[in-house]
Order: C-alpha cells, then structure tokens, then sequence
C-alpha cells in the first residue's frame, strides 16, 4: 500500500475543534439487544420498502422482512430475532430529518437467534449486485444511498475512493471501525475495486486519525497489496463531502447538479465498504452499525456496535445514561446534524452519532446582527457561492437570482454560519429557501407547460376551422362550375339506396 | 480643406448611425408587455376576462386593464406587477372566481354523461374522453381554472385540492 498526501487544499472551509478523543478511549462495545426494535421502511429517498411479514409472525436475525420492489430502494431486515408486534406509522430520523414512515415493531426474546446465510459469493457481476441489493446496504456515511444503485453504474469506474475522512466533529465511529477491523476494510475495497473494474482505489483519511492510518497501512502490508493508495488529507471540515474529496485527490470539479458517479468517481463510505466485506465473507445482511455515542451530557461516551431500530433511549442506557446536565439532543454531526424531539426514536441506517450535548456545548446566544458584509462566508463556502448574496436573496425571495447564484449547489455544510461575525444563520436559511425555491422551479415548468399545450390547441382550432372551411368552399365551387352536378348527384344517391335496398330484400 | 474632412466624416458617421439605428437590435424586444407576461402565472385561466395570459399582458401594458384581475396570481402578483409598473397595489378583484394552481378539476364519473362540453372548454386539453362514454380529468396537467365547470350540464365537475 502506498501512502501520499495530495498536494491541493479543498477550497474554503474551516478547522473546528474535534472533540472526537472523549469517545475513542475504549473499543468498541458490542452486545446491545434492546426490548423492542423499530424499523423503518423508509430510510431513504425514493419509495418505501414494502413488508412481507405480518403482526405475530416469528422472525430470526437476517430474515428480509420488507422487500422493496424498485430502484433506490432497500430491503429491510429483522436485527435480532423475536415476535413482529405491529406495523405502523412512526416517525424515524432520516438523513435530513425526522419523519413519518411506516415501520415494523418486533418484540425481541433475546436469543439472537439467526436464519443461514448463504456464504458463497457469486462470480457473475449482476448476480453479486442483486445480493448487494437483497442484503439491504445501503450508505452508512449519512446520506443513504442504496448501494447497489451506485456501484451498477455502467460508466467505466475512474476511481474508486473510500472515504474514510469523517471530517464532522464528534463523530468518531468510522475512525473506530478502522482502527479495529483494517484488514476487512482493506479486503473490502479490494473487492469492490474489482467488482467496478476502477482504474485505481483510494482510501482517505484525515491526517488527525494516525491510529486509524497506522492500522490500514499495516493490514495493507499483511496482504501485501500494492494496488490500493491511502491518502493522508488535511484535517479541514468539509473534505469528507463526496465533491470535496473528489477534487482534493484528483483534482477534477464535478460540474454542478452532477453526481460524482456520473463522471466514473465512486465514493463509498468505510463503513460501507466494511459491511459489504461482512456481505461476501459471511453473507450476512445489513443489520448493525457502529454509532458515536457522546457529549458532555452522556455518563460514557464511546462507540457502540448497535442492531439497527434499536431506540435512542435503551442506547443511552446502555452507555450509562445522562449525565447532569443535558440541553440538547443531536443525531449526527455537530455541523451537519439536527436536534432530536425525542430519544424514542430509533437508530436507522442513516444514523452515525448521537450527541448528548452540555448546555455549555449547545451556541444560546441566537441574537442575529446584521451583516457587515465581511466576505468572511465567501472565502470559507466549500462550493463556491456567495452567501451573504445568497442571503439577500433568499430573505427577498429572489428565486430568478437564487438559481443565478447557484444555490442548488449549497451543500448546507454550515462553514458560513462558524466564521459569520454576526452569528446570522444562513443554513438554516438556505435549507428553507431550498424548498421554496425548488417548488418555485416546479411552477415555472408547469407554466411554461401550460402554455405550450394552450398555444397548441389554439393551433389545432385555427386548423380545424381552416379546413372545414375550406372544404365548405371545395363543395360550393364543385357545384357552381357545373349547374347539372347537383342534379346528378341527387340521382347517383337514390339509385344507391334503391340498389341497396333490393339487395336487402333478396 | 478642413471643412470638407469634417464634413465628410460627419457623413460617414452618420450613415453608420442610420445604419446601426435600422438593424441593430434596438431594446425594445424585451417590451413591457412581456415582462409582464413572465410575471403572470401563464396557466391561461382566462378569469381576467381576456382569453389567455399574453392578451392581458398587453392591455395592462396598454393601460386598459387594472393589476388585480388574476386570482391565480393573488396578492404576491398584484405586488410585483405594481412595482414592475410603478402603479399602485390594491386588493384582488374577488368577483372574478377562485380559481387557484393548488387545486385540480375532478369529474364524478358515475354521474358523467359524456356531452364533451368540458373537453371542449379546457384551455390546456386537460380532459379526456369520447363523446357518450366517461370523461377524466388529467390531474398532472390541469390547472384549476374553473372553465370546465359552466358548460356541464349535469354538474358533475368540481376542484378538489390538488394533494387529495
């Protein structure tokens, strides 16, 4: 393995404290088999998974228990074995936010009883692909993507990059994972370099995890396997962002509304990549993960190998519960992460890290001042806007110069809001004016439509009206030119009904 | 000597003048009517009273008809308009019908007798249906306009909001 340090620096922006050591002290903690598991059947975009298993019935750690039956979709599967109480309508922390899908409520018995796996890995590329499919994985680093969607691309793969930067503070599971299974991440990647035929295989991680790059280097010299690079990348929030890390190692910008797989660049999360690894070893399903559990209002902070649709609660409990002095609860990052309403809610596949934050970690001082035009956003946006711009539009409702100014282009990372002197939101303003400007959009097409089909029909009477008129006029002048015409005529159109009617009579 | 150089580049620079002046573009393609225009809703509802949004867009131009005649536009229109044309806002002119882009045309069709009256007034030929046989409204592209409802005979029509 080889390791480098790319020479660029990502654009814009910040270096943020990490707050990461208070959960890496210890190994990771497995064992958890809460009381009930709620599992959502819509963890991500795109249609919901529809369950295949009823009130009462049985079912063992593995079993499929919803199917999703479309593209950017993904099965689910029971995480321990028990008794399905109900299916109903819950809310569940998605990637963005929380919200209503149907879920599976099953009664655990603790045994952990699981169904047999297929072990065998296929060698035919769309058969490991529709297992990839059925074992439900989909990507762990936040965003939920079914992954068998992105690795069926048929562009020829430039790169494949693991990203493994988890440039968000607190969160630490993805360090964690590599310090404690390098070997199978690295076989992972191995893999997945193969099954996409990629050009070349990058795993990137931030200079500021030596114990995490000391481990992949040393199970890359183990295997002694030399088609694998590891990038060393500064330790600036946002370089995990996929467009971001594209650019940092290979110097290519993604153009804007693309996805980097459009242009042969797959990102996969290390998590990821250690699930599918679990996948072709042991068959297993998509049915834990590892979750940050910290925060100056937790008792032990610390990362925890969790069976997905366990509750928030029971995962706390586990870690010793709250401490003292608790104001706030965050799923995810402290950048991109959102509080949540309540600790009943389960972990999903989306979910990396629950933060109990202290009062003393929580920003009270909300008062906004008014923008002294410091530039200070400009050069900190990661993607190259203008926020304070972006801003006067968005608060104007300027949708034409919202879409000039590119703001589909956000990725709400939240750099603008850490170096803003006069503490103004912006990311909260552009993720409202995200919805109002995309329904904006909707009603431009459907304007332009309505035109359009207006501007046709009007074409389509004019031509009607054109050509009954000029067959009114065909007629009048076929029986001017000739007098008789008429005459005859009337007489061809009798002698047709009398010969039609003798030969009814015969 | 001088005077016949100045005269003659005056001449010169005029004819280039009266030549830009003729086939340069001059400006006025990006007329007030059409800025108007691009304002409006343009789901051509016809509750204004003129047939289709570019017909009303020239009379306001024209200053013959006032900025408050499109419901579907509302009060966030009336505002824009007002400041695109200097004039003063003023409330919507509510005789005018409800007729609102949140809401969709349904036919109850047990009860529809298929006169193809509504077919034939739908300004975006959102309706289907052959004549004696049921009609449907097709919802993706009907823009809640109300110019189905007067023609059917059996009433059989009415505007549900558009998510239901």
């Amino acid at each position: 393995m080889r390791e480098f340090t790319p020479d660029r620096r990502v654009r814009g922006g910040v270096r943020i404290a990490a707050h990461k050591q208070t959960s890496t002290r210890q190994a990771i903690r497995r064992g958890l088999i809460p009381r009930q598991l709620i599992l959502g059947l819509q963890q991500h975009q795109g249609s919901a998974a529809i369950p295949i298993v009823e009130p009462g019935q049985s079912v063992l750690k593995g079993q499929t228990i919803a199917h999703s039956d479309s593209l950017r979709s993904a099965d689910v599967h029971a995480s321990t074995s028990g008794r399905v109480r109900c299916i109903e309508e819950r809310l569940i922390p998605a990637a963005h936010e929380v919200h209503r899908s149907l879920c599976i409520v099953i009664d655990t018995d603790g045994q952990d009883q699981a169904t047999t796996t297929r072990a065998d890995w296929p060698d035919d590329r769309l058969e490991r692909l529709a297992r990839i499919r059925d074992a439900g994985i989909v990507g762990l680093g936040g965003a939920v993507f079914p992954t068998a969607d992105k690795l069926s691309s048929h562009l020829p793969c430039r790169a494949l990059i693991v990203n493994a930067a988890e440039c968000e503070p607190y969160i630490s599971c993805d360090d964690m994972l590599m310090r404690e299974s390098a070997r199978e991440i690295v076989l992972g990647a191995k893999m997945l370099r193969e099954l996409l035929a990629a050009e070349e295989c990058i795993i990137a991680i931030e200079e500021d995890k030596s114990e995490a790059i000391d481990a992949i280097m040393q199970a890359g010299r183990d295997l002694e396997d030399e088609s694998i690079k590891l990038a060393e990348i500064p330790a600036i929030y946002p370089s995990g962002g996929e467009r971001q890390l594209v650019e940092l190692l290979l110097g290519i910008e993604v153009p804007s509304t693309h996805y980097p797989s459009m242009h042969g660049y797959i990102c996969q999360n290390v998590g990821t990549v250690f699930a599918l690894q679990r996948l072709v070893s042991t068959g297993e399903p998509l049915t834990r993960r590892i979750v940050t559990v910290t925060g100056d209002g937790i008792a032990a902070p610390q990362n925890v190998e969790v069976l997905l649709g366990t509750p928030i609660s029971e995962l706390i409990e586990f870690c010793g519960g709250y401490g003292n002095d608790v104001s706030r609860l965050v799923l995810g990052g402290s950048m991109m992460g959102y509080a949540l309403p309540s600790d009943e809610l389960p972990i999903t596949k989306a979910s990396n890290c629950i933060i109990a934050a202290a009062s003393a970690e929580v920003r009270h001082d909300s008062r906004e001042w008014p923008c002294i035009r410091c530039g200070d956003c400009g050069s900190a946006c990661p993607a190259r806007l203008l926020p304070q711009e972006l801003l006067r539009a968005a608060r104007s409702r300027d949708h034409p110069q919202l879409s000039e100014l590119g703001l589909e282009d956000c990725i709400e990372c939240g750099c603008c809001d850490v170096v803003c002197p006069s503490h103004i939101p912006l990311t909260e303003e552009f993720r409202r004016a995200k919805y109002a400007h995309a329904r904006y959009e909707r009603q431009l097409v459907f304007s332009a439509e309505s035109e359009q089909r207006f501007q046709r029909r009007g074409q389509r009477q004019q031509d009607q009206a054109r050509e009954s008129a000029e067959f009114q006029d065909q007629l009048k002048q076929n029986l001017s030119e000739d007098p008789d015409a008429r005459e005859r005529a009337i007489r061809a159109a009798v002698a047709r009904a009398r010969q039609r009617r003798e030969q009814d009579e015969q | 000597m001088g005077i016949i150089v100045l005269a003659g580049l005056a001449l010169c620079l005029a004819a280039i003048l009266v030549y830009a002046a003729r086939w340069l573009p001059d400006g006025k393609e990006d007329d007030v009517a059409e800025r108007i225009e691009r304002l409006l809703p343009r789901i051509q509802c016809a509750q204004c009273g003129f047939p289709g949004c570019a017909p009303y867009a020239k009379a306001i131009a024209e200053g013959s008809a006032e900025i408050n005649r499109c419901p579907p536009g509302g009060e966030g229109l009336i505002a824009r308009l007002a400041e695109l044309l200097g004039r003063d806002t003023r409330p919507l002119d509510t005789s005018l019908g409800a007729a609102s882009m949140h809401r969709t045309a349904r036919i109850d069709e047990k009860r529809c007798i298929g006169c193809n009256l509504c077919a034939r007034a739908c300004p975006v030929d959102a309706i289907v249906g052959l004549p004696q046989a049921m009609h449907t409204v097709l919802e993706a592209h009907c823009t809640g306009c109300e110019l189905c409802l007067p023609p059917c005979p059996v009433d059989c029509i009415t505007l549900v909001p558009r998510d239901a």
